[in-house]
């Protein structure tokens, strides 16, 4: 039987990378999320939701929610490629049960100058070498995750590059679902050959078509890269355009033609003020085209607080016009290539902030006169005049030569800093040949001349038929190369962390990125300037005995007062799975056994928050019988309330003729919550009532082994509930009542 | 170049057009900027393209890349390397894939070569 996930199992990535060459993708094409109008989850109805998954993992305060997850309409991407895609597959998994339908796999830095495609699996530097077998693999996960958590995800690379066609081709043969093609990013961004790239998207696009891909473009990458990247706002959407109208003329439809948006500016500009007017204007210019809404990567900085609070902004512009795919950019993108954790943090912040603006549109409108309008229409005129220049300069190519794109002046302004090209120059220069009059390629959704009808005119709509079809029609036709390289490949890389694991790993180790990394990450604060704080991080790792430590962040908290310094480091030391202890959970025992021993021997407490505390909530769930307290069991509960002094609460318990004390605190500050614990210990000493009373100590801050050390005889933490309390109160009256027999 | 922003001068003959004129403007001229692209596309091939061809008859990365570069040699790139393997698989009788093969280790060239000389058929 082929192999399935277990939800109580990690994948196993042995069996991933099993028998590739035998491997079908199950589909082509992309595919958009389901719209469920009026949803309702728990006690809500949403307006703007998608289908519900089958199997995720909620946001933090689900809880409170019956543990719903409601799930936002657009697709939500997240880019994973660490450089080993055997551990991307992992952290896929993760990823989609938070919610993302789009997995990006960005590609190894120069695979867009190799002249082919890499084959085998060999490891990637700021990204993944994209070769068939490492697309068959992570497909193959895929297709197990997305039948786990019930929707179809997306995988998406990149088609560009001077293997661009060849790329296309294998994408569509291995049911790639989205890829990136706008030959402008290879002229701009990559110099390679104007004419080449053209040419080349040529085939690509028609290749994207035949297989249903969703095509995202690149302009964004010239807001990344302009000095001023507001300016560039008439620009983008230039570019857009010529590689939307570039992409029809190709045969992509137009619903599968998605422009890749940024906001253009971020915080401390007034950044909705510039861009929602650019949102809504491109928006207009390009009806029935997608928007792929991207976040702002040029003014990321090393703060993830800050970065996150970006993209929110990003996706109040998203909400406030349309987005079709939210892209999440992970908040750590400013300093190193994105850790697991950090993926998993930029899906929820889509997840949760979409969810936050449920149904907003229904109670606001975009004014339709005065600011907003004024610059919408601006930014066009300024768009096409940009276009009519080109024209006049000679076309694309020429403009091109000139210098137009990525100026950093807002056009009709020219700053004379555009990045110019010429279209005899850069890679792959002079390689475009002109078909000759038999020129033919006996293949489907091949783009342009081909002479079918010299061998048989009844083929000229199929030419694929002259030599029987082809792979698209016939998979097995496809060669599988399994590896090239003996060293550089996963097999090796696997073998070398194979006691890591997982499922059954013998040893374990924090990770980041990579199976047993070994990577941490440490906040830290120093009251000096920044260099000496960054110095005495660096010290400071080195004597906790971490290894090559870096610091990732720094922040002022004040020129002189503080430092906040964030640091990496690894650990150099493994721990053997089977020597660690996991405490076990709290004991509890059935409900008609609890009831049946208090009602033949009743049982009294006297309750309160001690010292100076006046949160409530934790302990009255723990009495109320409404809330499943306690009380429900027939346990008799004086409850004295908030701030109580422990000297009321033992002296209570004495005139009470209590059996026991239940003292709950919130506060923690300078251990206040365990010295209240003794305190209360000490006193019922003193009194001489300490071996008659059981003393349970209760708050979110409380660890049971702390709690006992302090003196009490049981502690209870966060996600207590009635029933652990009621168990340990009659499991310690047992064993009292047993030591004096 | 350097030119300072004169949108209020040079964006004057926009100010009367509609939105959907605007717009409709908008495309017509990117229209103008695309089609020569286009032209250029269905004119034209590159070693990429044909590469890509060569996968999709079931040629290796490898083969295709061995294939394109002898065709790209011996120019014969301008009337596909699909159609040179095609060509010859014909004339010789050859399975399609033996024939790529043989190409791609150097062998039968000239021969593939010959069929495509002026005049041949």
């Amino acid at each position: 039987m082929s192999y399935q996930l277990k939800p109580d199992q990690q994948i196993d990535v042995r069996e991933i990378v099993k028998n590739l060459d035998q491997y079908r993708p199950r589909r082509r094409g992309w595919t958009w999320r389901k719209p469920a109008p009026g949803l309702k989850m728990g006690p809500f109805t949403y307006q703007d939701c998608a289908e519900p998954l089958k199997d995720s993992v909620p946001l933090p305060p689900a809880h409170n929610f019956d543990n719903i997850d409601p799930q936002p309409l657009p697709v939500i991407t997240t880019e994973i490629a660490s450089g080993r895609f055997e551990d991307d597959i992992r952290r896929m998994r993760m990823a989609a049960h938070h919610g993302a339908d789009h997995i990006m796999v960005i590609r190894t830095a120069g695979q867009s100058h190799m002249d082919g495609l890499i084959e085998g699996t060999p490891q990637g530097i700021g990204g993944v070498a994209i070769s068939r077998k490492q697309v068959r693999a992570q497909r193959k996960a895929l297709d197990l995750i997305e039948d786990e958590v019930g929707r179809p995800i997306n995988y998406h690379s990149y088609v560009s590059g001077v293997a661009g066609p060849d790329i296309a081709v294998m994408f569509a043969e291995e049911g790639v679902n989205g890829c990136h093609q706008d030959p402008q990013y290879n002229v701009i961004y990559r110099n390679i050959n104007m004419v080449r790239s053209f040419v080349d998207a040529c085939e690509s696009k028609r290749l994207i078509a035949w297989s249903e891909m969703a095509q995202i473009d690149g302009a964004h990458n010239a807001n990344a890269t302009a000095r001023d990247a507001w300016k560039v706002m008439p620009e983008l959407m230039v570019q857009h355009a010529i590689n939307a109208q570039f992409s029809l003329g190709c045969g992509v439809p137009r619903d599968l033609i998605c422009l890749s948006t940024v906001p253009p500016t971020a915080t401390p500009a007034p950044c909705v003020h510039i861009d929602l007017p650019y949102a809504v204007a491109l928006r207009e210019l390009f009806p029935g085209f997608r928007m792929r809404a991207q976040m702002n990567t040029k003014y990321i900085e090393s703060s993830t607080r800050e970065a996150t609070v970006t993209h929110v902004l990003n996706m109040l512009i998203s909400k406030l016009t349309s987005a079709d795919i939210q892209s999440t950019i992970t908040p750590d993108e400013g300093r190193n290539v994105p850790w697991h954790i950090y993926n998993i943090e930029a899906c929820d912040t889509a997840k949760q902030t979409y969810v936050g603006l449920d149904g907003l549109m229904e109670m606001v409108d975009l004014k339709d006169e005065g600011y907003l309008r004024d610059k919408a229409r601006e930014l066009k005129e300024r768009a096409v005049l940009f276009l009519e220049d080109m024209i006049a300069a000679g076309g694309y190519f020429a403009a091109v030569e000139a210098g137009f794109f990525v100026d950093s002046g807002l056009y009709p302004e020219r700053n004379g800093d555009g990045i110019v090209r010429r279209a005899d120059g850069g890679i792959g220069a002079g390689t475009v040949i002109k078909r000759a009059p038999d020129y033919l390629a006996p293949v489907t959704a091949h783009y342009g001349y081909n002479n079918v009808a010299q061998y048989d005119a009844a083929l000229a709509d199929n030419p694929a038929a002259l030599i029987g079809g082809c792979t698209l029609e016939k998979p097995e036709l496809i060669q599988f190369i399994d590896e090239l390289d003996e060293e550089d490949n996963v097999h090796v890389r696997m073998a070398e962390n194979e006691d890591f694991r997982q499922p059954g790993a013998k040893q374990l180790k924090p990770e980041m990125e990579w199976l047993a990394d070994g990577l941490v990450h440490l906040n830290l604060f120093y009251p000096v300037e920044a260099p000496l704080a960054e110095a005495a991080a660096l010290e400071t790792g080195r004597r906790m005995g971490l290894i090559d430590c870096e610091v990732i962040s720094r922040e002022i908290m004040h020129p002189r007062e503080g430092t906040r310094i964030e640091m990496k480091g690894h650990v150099p030391f493994a721990l053997n799975v089977d020597e660690l202890v996991v405490p076990k959970p709290p004991e509890t025992m059935s409900e008609d056994e609890l009831r049946a021993d208090i009602e033949q021997h009743p049982l009294r407490v006297v309750a309160g928050t001690v010292g100076n505390d006046e949160h409530s909530v934790g302990l009255r769930e723990i009495i109320d019988i409404k809330h499943g307290g306690i009380e429900k069991y027939g346990i008799e509960v004086h409850y004295l309330g908030t701030s109580v002094p422990p000297e009321k609460l033992v002296g209570a318990a004495v005139e009470l003729n209590a059996d026991g004390i239940l003292a709950s605190t919130i506060i923690s500050h300078d251990n206040i919550h365990y010295k209240n614990i003794a305190l209360i210990d000490r006193l019922a000493r003193e009194m001489g009532v300490r071996d008659r009373l059981i003393f349970l100590s209760g708050g979110t801050q409380v660890t049971p082994e702390l709690a006992r050390e302090a003196g009490a005889d049981e502690g209870f933490g966060r996600g207590s509930k009635g029933i652990h309390v009621a168990t340990a109160l009659v499991k310690k009256r047992r064993e009292r009542q047993g030591q004096q027999k | 170049m350097k030119r300072p922003d004169d949108y209020d001068k040079r964006g004057a003959h926009l100010k009367e057009l509609s939105d959907e004129q605007l717009h409709q403007r908008f495309w017509s001229l990117v229209g103008q900027l695309t089609d020569p692209l286009l032209a250029t596309g269905r004119e034209n091939t590159s070693p990429a393209i044909e590469r890509s061809v060569l996968l999709r008859m079931g040629f290796s990365s490898l083969e295709a890349k061995a294939i394109t570069d002898m065709c790209l040699e011996r120019g014969l790139l301008s009337h596909g390397a699909g159609h040179v393997v095609y060509k010859l698989s014909r004339e010789r009788q050859l399975p399609l894939r033996e024939a790529g093969l043989a190409l791609s280790r150097g062998e039968l060239v000239d021969e593939a070569v010959a069929l495509f000389k002026e005049g041949s058929k």
